[in-house]
């Protein structure tokens, strides 16, 4: 089945690709290195995609949407993005932890690595970051607990994958070679294929894990006499 | 492109989720899911708050607009969105959803600006102002349209030529919107959020002359002469004037006095409804303009209603007031605006611009 994936969770990612019993075949893909820019690029990335791949819209059978953790703004300008085609399209969309998409990429080589559980993490700002732990085995990986978003000096010592590990080598193994690395639409594909699309939600709600900072005014002191 | 094109608008600029569907000058449709109720406890619209209904409202407000209508997708023209100015991250998910549909459908889309768009609902048949119909706007004096606006988050006077090639900006507020002075003070005060109706309903049984508030920005060194006019002749300000109530109220406190609040509150509507229509009233006169159009929430206020009413006809200048779905942010504005730039001929915005909050009206259409 063709499958169309965004996420907006960090970086701004379009995908898509023919999912099938075995795998799954990427046919076209756009993304961006920076944090702040998807409400501009999302959907001409869009029709980039299916015009690299020469596919129309009629001929796509579902949506998959990374719902963050992520920075709020451009967490939802992928969700509302994806929810839009969707309606329009007449098509369901699929909801994925974006923090999947990291496990995914990094699952081979983690478990080369003879690595067993790890934490991936991303950028929270706020000198904060977003993160899972998964453990792994040859028949794949499993969230073991998360998603949190706090202190890096306040998670498990864990090899770390992702650019939340990156950001703060001192207080986690930042593993060489993935310190950089951001949730890409790309391996919400990769990981909606290994999964069966079948098994995925259709949740989008968004996972902004913080509550909006906004405080109920305490009630006005009187002056006194 | 046909004289009538089926246009939708999205209006995500504050804290109301609008859709539109027009017909050319006929408005099918006026949707409007708000997240007013979730800003209440905090006195005043959290912009993130706002941003995270407006994405959960998007899509039902969406299939609602067309159900209403009795359209589908396929058969809209163009569509339209508020691409400011507004808050940053409530544009942001108005803007994205316009382009998906835009992507999906492959029609044309237009970003809009919000304030224009306000005055845009005069092309509407059903604006709901009194003895005109949608010609309303292509009948206007050489003189244009004088546009007075007035809301939780702006406070504008506007100068409109021709509603899609010149529109000016003469005056707006340097600071609080006049909505928003009217949420701080009815906290101080005591009084419910939104503060607009809520002072008004205390105000009734007040008297306006118990206490003298300051007119703001009202100094000969701000106003200037007609001649040789100040920076700030038609600009207004508001924070100086909160601040003069909270001395007031605190003072009837440290004296262990009870606040007289409905004298308070019909003393401050009058500082802002007076200077408000004083102003707009030297606007029309000194640029020219014999119709004035009120707009936003605040249009809803009894005394500015009154006050501007009275002053208007003191002038010689024509007042409209559209019906008040129309005055407050909604959709249909966006959509009328986006239909009026569809039968001109005008370009389209394609789908890679940016939500700009703080866009100026001469910037109509992006």
């Amino acid at each position: 089945m063709l499958v169309l994936a965004i996420d907006s969770s960090a970086t701004a990612s379009v995908a898509l690709a023919r999912l099938h019993e075995t795998g799954y075949d990427l046919l076209a893909v756009r993304e961006t290195d920076d944090t702040r820019s998807h409400a501009e690029v999302m959907a001409p990335f869009v029709r980039e995609v299916l015009d690299d791949a020469g596919v129309a819209s009629s001929d796509l059978d579902a949506l998959v949407c990374g719902t963050g953790p992520g920075p709020f703004t451009g967490l939802r300008a992928g969700i509302v993005t994806a929810r839009t085609l969707g309606f329009a399209w007449n098509l369901p969309v699929y909801g994925m932890m974006s923090l999947t998409a990291l496990a995914e990429e990094v699952f081979d080589s983690a478990l080369a690595a003879g690595h067993t559980e790890i934490l991936v993490a991303t950028d929270a700002r706020r000198r904060e970051v977003y993160s899972a732990r998964y453990a792994l085995s040859a028949g794949g990986y499993e969230l073991l607990e998360g998603l949190t978003v706090g202190k890096a000096e306040e998670l498990a010592d864990l090899p770390a994958y992702g650019r939340g590990a990156g950001l703060y080598p001192d207080a986690l193994q930042a593993v060489e070679g993935f310190s950089d690395l951001q949730p890409r639409a790309r391996f919400l594909l990769a990981a909606a294929a290994r999964a069966g699309i079948e098994n995925l939600s259709t949740d989008t709600s968004a996972l902004y894990l913080r509550e909006s900072d906004a405080k109920v005014p305490a009630a006005r002191k009187k002056a006194s006499a | 492109m046909t004289e009538q094109p089926l246009v939708l608008g999205i209006e995500s600029s504050c804290d109301e989720t609008g859709i539109g569907i027009v017909r050319g000058t006929e408005l099918l449709t006026n949707t409007v899911s708000s997240s007013m109720e979730e800003h209440v406890r905090f006195g005043g619209v959290i912009p993130e708050i706002a941003s995270r209904a407006h994405l959960d409202a998007m899509v039902p407000a969406l299939q609602a607009a067309l159900d209403e209508a009795g359209v589908t997708l396929d058969e809209v023209d163009a569509l339209a969105v508020t691409a400011g100015p507004g808050l940053s991250g409530a544009l942001m998910v108005g803007v994205s959803a316009a382009k998906a549909l835009a992507v999906a459908t492959g029609k044309p889309l237009y970003g809009i600006n919000h304030l224009v768009a306000h005055v845009g609902v005069g092309l509407l048949d059903d604006s709901g102002i009194e003895g005109f119909s949608a010609d309303f706007l292509d009948q206007l004096p050489r003189g244009g349209l004088g546009a007075l606006l007035v809301s939780g988050g702006h406070t504008e006077i506007l100068a409109v030529r021709d509603i899609t090639g010149d529109v000016q900006l003469l005056g707006s507020t340097l600071d609080d919107a006049a909505g928003e002075a009217y949420d701080k003070v009815a906290r101080l005060l005591g009084l419910n959020y939104p503060g607009g109706p809520a002072i008004d309903k205390a105000a009734a049984s007040g008297d306006s002359k118990a206490f003298v508030f300051p007119r703001g920005l009202s100094a000969r060194k701000f106003m200037g002469t007609a001649e040789q006019p100040g920076k700030h002749r038609y600009d207004f300000s508001f924070s100086g004037l909160k601040t003069a109530v909270a001395r007031v109220v605190e003072g009837f406190e440290a004296r262990g006095e009870e606040v007289p609040v409905a004298d308070i509150a019909a003393s401050f509507q009058e500082a802002v409804v007076d200077v408000i229509t004083k102003k707009a009233m030297l606007a029309c006169q000194e640029q020219g303009i014999k119709t004035l159009l009120l707009g936003g929430g605040v249009a809803a206020n009894s005394r500015l209603r009154t006050l501007t009413a009275q002053r208007c006809e003191e002038h010689g200048i024509k007042l409209v007031i559209p019906k008040l779905s129309l005055c407050t942010d909604n959709g249909a504005m966006v959509a009328a605006l986006g239909a009026r730039l569809v039968t001109e001929g005008r370009a389209p915005s394609g789908i890679d611009f940016e939500a700009d909050s703080s866009l100026p009206v001469t910037t109509i259409s992006v």
